[in-house]
């Protein structure tokens, strides 16, 4: 009896094991390829490997020195990093008056939100268009700073708003009877407490702004102001046949490992965030 | 420094009436306790008093004066919170001097004195850089009363402080407080328990509150020696009041008869007759358990260690002039 | 009692009197509000009424500010022939943009069908005990922190039809007899696409459903166990009912994602009405083929269509965005 209880035990283990390699494998995989094939250069690339084989640096000299990779990524850096400052400024103080102020129409106010944050970009594109235009800043980081507000600002309230609504109520009330103002309380005593959902949230919505691409598609018109997806989407050869695999392998790991680093320091501090706003970055 | 009085105060969350209509009057430099069961209202009718909530309607007066609107920060209040509330980024001088770096007119200097002065009588001034986080759960209640002290109220609100300490830390802190009222004997104190003892130890008056209305106002010993109601007969006092219904209460024209366990004795020619269910030896007195009938056992407490063994008949009488009678309405009959 | 109803019901109804607190704090949350409300109502609503104006325009990318209103035009006009004949034209009579709607719905349901299952799965790896959780965690962030651009990039290589490492791979195992033109291929582009969605998406729906995973008390399971239910049974009757919260909250998130998919699409398969969704025919429309009212039109639609399947999925789901997953 004893033994085949074992035997069963061990297959199931196995099986188990089994499992786990395969989600492991199926998620690596495709990134460890592209890493792979960003170390071959010349024929090699048409050579298929399992295993590194070959490792040049070809492909990551040619793509920082040629061309305007390196000021898309400048372009992906500046406009994320100011998206997301600016949805954070205003995110903060919107989320303490809905998770912290009792009023008429919160609950609607916070479905609107949500709402606007699942929208089809689609659906605004031609308008924002000719807003962008109207404003004079089509081609220009600002288009794409202002259009991505449409996700980050909606985003980082919802997910703000989670998180202050569970901070203690009773600390605020210490505060409401030293005195302290709304501001002073968001300020001087919320702030403080909220610093590593601040900063979850704000790399939340910095990975969405850096991956986007309609709108930096759209907005942005020459080589020098596009954002790296968009550079990556439209990196070619001199011929339509003659697709530089090497070269975009490159470019896409250059701007996946910052992110994957981010995302793994990170790893316990997002996936609250992600699920406490039930909201994809 | 301020008597506060409350007329015809009410308080309704939606539809939930939580305060139905409470007069109250608190005396200048008086150590008030609220007490009652939980959700009798004893913790919101402070907040109502705090400003932290609104009143429905009514009037709220600190001396004299309407504050119906006034917000907290301008009632010259200070607050120590059941779960202490502090703010856990600052030390504990930050904490203490919070409220005063934000009203206008401090110097650095004057903020620095009053903080430490604080502190010396909480004996707590070699905590000052700590973090909260860093402290006990009875410093941190200390800071969170010294932080109440450094705005120099005119009234101090205390919402249940002790119920997250333990026993021992509860009474150490019990007689702390007690001796800030002696010495800040200009400041008028309201303090909210569910614990009697807390209230009979601490209190000049007491306010037994019940769903919503305040049941009794009194000092400690009125309220014990002459509760208006069986509620707060049964509330107030340890052990619980004994009551007695049926031909034995009657004999005494009464719908029910109360009767301390402290105030009755065991004698051979007593007048009720009971089975010892069971003894509790506590050391210094003992309680014992019997049963005549009754719906509750009747409890009946004794000096010194006393055992009897459990199916003893005992004949016990109560203390004619310490009986306590009420009318079918629970309202005492005097 | 009657006159102390009465008494209460009158209480309500008088005026309150709100305290400087509230006052205070009341005045604050609207100040605190505004600049967001401006914002969104910059961004998102403005822009939304005037794509929807331009749909009932005959405005062009070149010429914005000369639009004129031609009412349904965009979606359904007809002429009729001197034959007799009525002859429909517009956006409800377009075959292309019925394809495209066709296509999204499908992309749509059958990569959150894989995904919801595929992500239990992993969510329930996840949810058990054993050594290297960590990394697997970790793992399967990577997909989800890859920006689309770049995974759908990285599978274009992938399944390149000459040097791909997928054909080598099914060649190898014997699952393919030749290779595959995976993308270029009308039956197998949208194949291709769903299985770079479905690798990129699945972490995300694992992690919303882990985390309502983690909500059900253990001892929940110790009891079951005790009474001798089997493993798969506790599944069904214990584990999906009290995870539903959780997964439909997931799943109306990844369904609006997926309706509105265009990177991926406009990347892997360019040009092939196999794959072509509603945001990249409209897209399209409004910047490559200057029929910018056309394309306004598109979206509207899109939208349209997106808010009625939202509302039939809220009704008939009955999710509940706030207690659902708390």
């Amino acid at each position: 009896m004893g033994a085949t209880f074992n035997l069963w035990k061990l297959i199931k283990w196995t099986l188990f094991y089994i499992l786990v390699t395969f989600i492991v494998v199926v998620s690596v995989f495709p990134f460890y390829y592209a890493i792979l094939t960003s170390f071959k250069s010349g024929t090699a690339l048409f050579q298929i490997n399992y295993w590194p084989t070959s490792f040049s640096l070809d492909n990551y000299f040619n793509v920082l020195n040629s061309g305007s990779f390196p000021r898309n990524l400048l372009n992906s850096i500046f406009v994320a990093s100011v998206t997301v400052i600016l949805a954070l400024f205003l995110a903060i103080t919107a989320s303490f008056a809905l998770a912290r102020v009792r009023f008429r129409g919160r609950g609607l106010l916070l479905l609107t939100i949500l709402g606007v944050s699942m929208f089809p970009q689609m659906a605004v594109l031609a308008g924002l268009f000719e807003v962008i235009r109207a404003l004079g800043i089509y081609n220009t980081p600002w288009a794409l700073i202002f259009s991505y507000t449409i996700f980050t600002l909606p985003f980082t309230v919802w997910v703000l708003t989670t998180f202050m609504r569970d901070l203690p109520v009773e600390i605020e009330e210490a505060a409401i009877v030293d005195g302290a103002t709304p501001w002073v309380i968001i300020t001087r005593v919320f702030m403080p407490l909220m610093w590593p959902a601040l900063v979850t949230t704000g790399l939340l919505a910095f990975i969405g702004a850096w991956n986007e691409f309609l709108f930096a598609l759209t907005f942005t018109a020459n080589n020098d102001t596009r954002t790296v997806p968009v550079a990556i989407a439209l990196l070619s050869g001199s011929t339509q046949y003659e697709i530089p695999w090497g070269n975009i392998m490159a470019a896409s790991v250059i701007v996946t490992v910052p992110l994957v680093i981010l995302v793994l320091i990170f790893q316990r501090k997002i996936v609250s965030g992600l699920t406490a706003g039930g909201v994809k970055g | 420094m301020a008597s506060i009085e409350l007329r015809n105060v009410r308080k309704s969350f939606g539809m939930v009436d939580v305060i139905k209509g409470v007069d109250l009057e608190v005396r200048k430099g008086e150590f008030m306790v609220f007490v009652g069961p939980s959700g009798c209202g004893k913790s919101t009718l402070l907040r109502l008093i705090s400003g932290l909530e609104d009143i429905t309607s009514g009037d709220m007066l600190f001396d004299g004066k309407l504050v119906n609107a006034l917000a907290p920060s301008k009632r010259g209040i200070a607050m120590v919170f059941q779960s202490y509330a502090l703010y856990p980024h600052m030390t504990v001088y930050e904490n203490m001097a919070f409220g005063l770096t934000l009203e206008k007119g401090h110097a650095k200097e004057e903020i620095r004195q009053r903080v430490e002065k604080a502190a010396d009588m909480l004996q707590i001034r070699q905590y000052l850089d700590r973090l909260p986080k860093q402290l006990s759960g009875g410093q941190r209640q200390r800071v969170a009363i010294g932080r109440a002290i450094t705005r120099d109220p005119k009234v101090f609100l205390f919402d249940e402080p002790l119920s997250n300490l333990d026993a021992a830390l509860r009474v150490a802190t019990r007689i702390e407080i007690a001796k800030l009222h002696e010495e800040m004997n200009q400041v008028t104190m309201i303090y909210v328990t569910h614990d009697q003892v807390e209230a009979m130890t601490l209190a000049d008056r007491i306010c037994v509150l019940r769903d919503g209305l305040v049941e009794q106002v009194g000092t400690p010993m009125e309220l014990y020696e002459r509760p208006d109601s069986i509620f707060v007969a049964g509330f107030i006092g340890s052990p619980k009041m004994n009551f007695i219904a049926g031909d034995k209460a009657e004999k005494y024209g009464c719908a029910t008869l109360g009767i301390r366990g402290e105030h009755m004795d065991i004698k051979n020619d007593g007048l009720w007759e009971g089975t010892v269910i069971h003894t509790e030896n506590l050391g210094a007195d003992s309680y014992v358990y019997l049963d005549m009938g009754q719906e509750e056992p009747v409890v009946v407490r004794l000096d010194g260690a006393v055992t009897y063994q459990s199916g003893t008949v005992l004949k016990v009488s109560p203390q004619d002039e310490r009986i306590h009678r009420f009318d079918a309405a629970g309202k005492p009959i005097r | 009692m009657t006159t102390e109803t009465l008494a209460s019901s009158t209480r309500v109804a008088a005026p309150k009197v709100k305290s400087e607190l509230m006052q205070q704090r009341i005045r604050a949350a609207r100040l605190f509000l505004i600049p967001m409300l401006v914002a969104l109502a910059v961004v998102a609503g403005w822009p939304l009424l005037r794509s929807i104006y331009f749909s009932f325009t005959d405005a062009s990318l070149s010429n914005l500010e000369a639009a004129q209103w031609v009412g349904f035009g965009n979606y359904l006009r007809w002429t009729v022939m001197e034959s007799g004949a009525v002859r429909y034209r517009g956006l409800l009579v377009d075959p292309a943009w019925w394809n495209a709607v066709w296509n999204t719905v499908r992309f749509a349901f059958i990569s959150v069908a894989f995904e919801a299952v595929l992500g239990m799965v992993v969510a329930l790896v996840l949810n058990a005990e054993f050594k290297g959780r960590g990394i697997v965690r970790a793992a399967i962030l990577i997909p989800w922190a890859i920006p689309t651009i770049v995974s759908a990039r990285m599978w274009s290589w992938m399944l390149n039809d000459q040097f791909g490492i997928l054909n080598d791979l099914g060649m190898r195992l014997g699952l393919l007899s030749q290779k595959v033109a995976w993308t270029a291929t009308a039956d197998t582009a949208m194949t291709a696409v769903l299985i770079v969605d479905i690798w990129k998406t699945t972490p995300f729906m694992a992690l919303l459903i882990l985390a309502g995973l983690q909500m059900i008390p253990k001892d929940i399971y110790e009891a079951a166990e005790i009474d001798g239910v089997h493993p798969v049974k506790q599944f069904f009757k214990i584990t999906l009912p009290l995870v539903r919260p959780a997964l439909m909250v997931a799943i109306i998130f990844r369904l609006l994602d997926a309706l509105r998919i265009f990177d991926l699409i406009y990347v892997l398969t360019p040009n092939s009405s196999a794959t072509k969704t509603m945001s990249v025919m409209a897209r399209e429309n409004l910047f490559d083929f200057d029929k910018f009212a056309y394309g306004s039109a598109m979206s509207t639609m899109l939208f349209t269509i997106i808010a009625v399947l939202t509302i039939v999925y809220i009704w008939l789901g009955q999710v509940r965005f706030d207690g659902g997953d708390r």
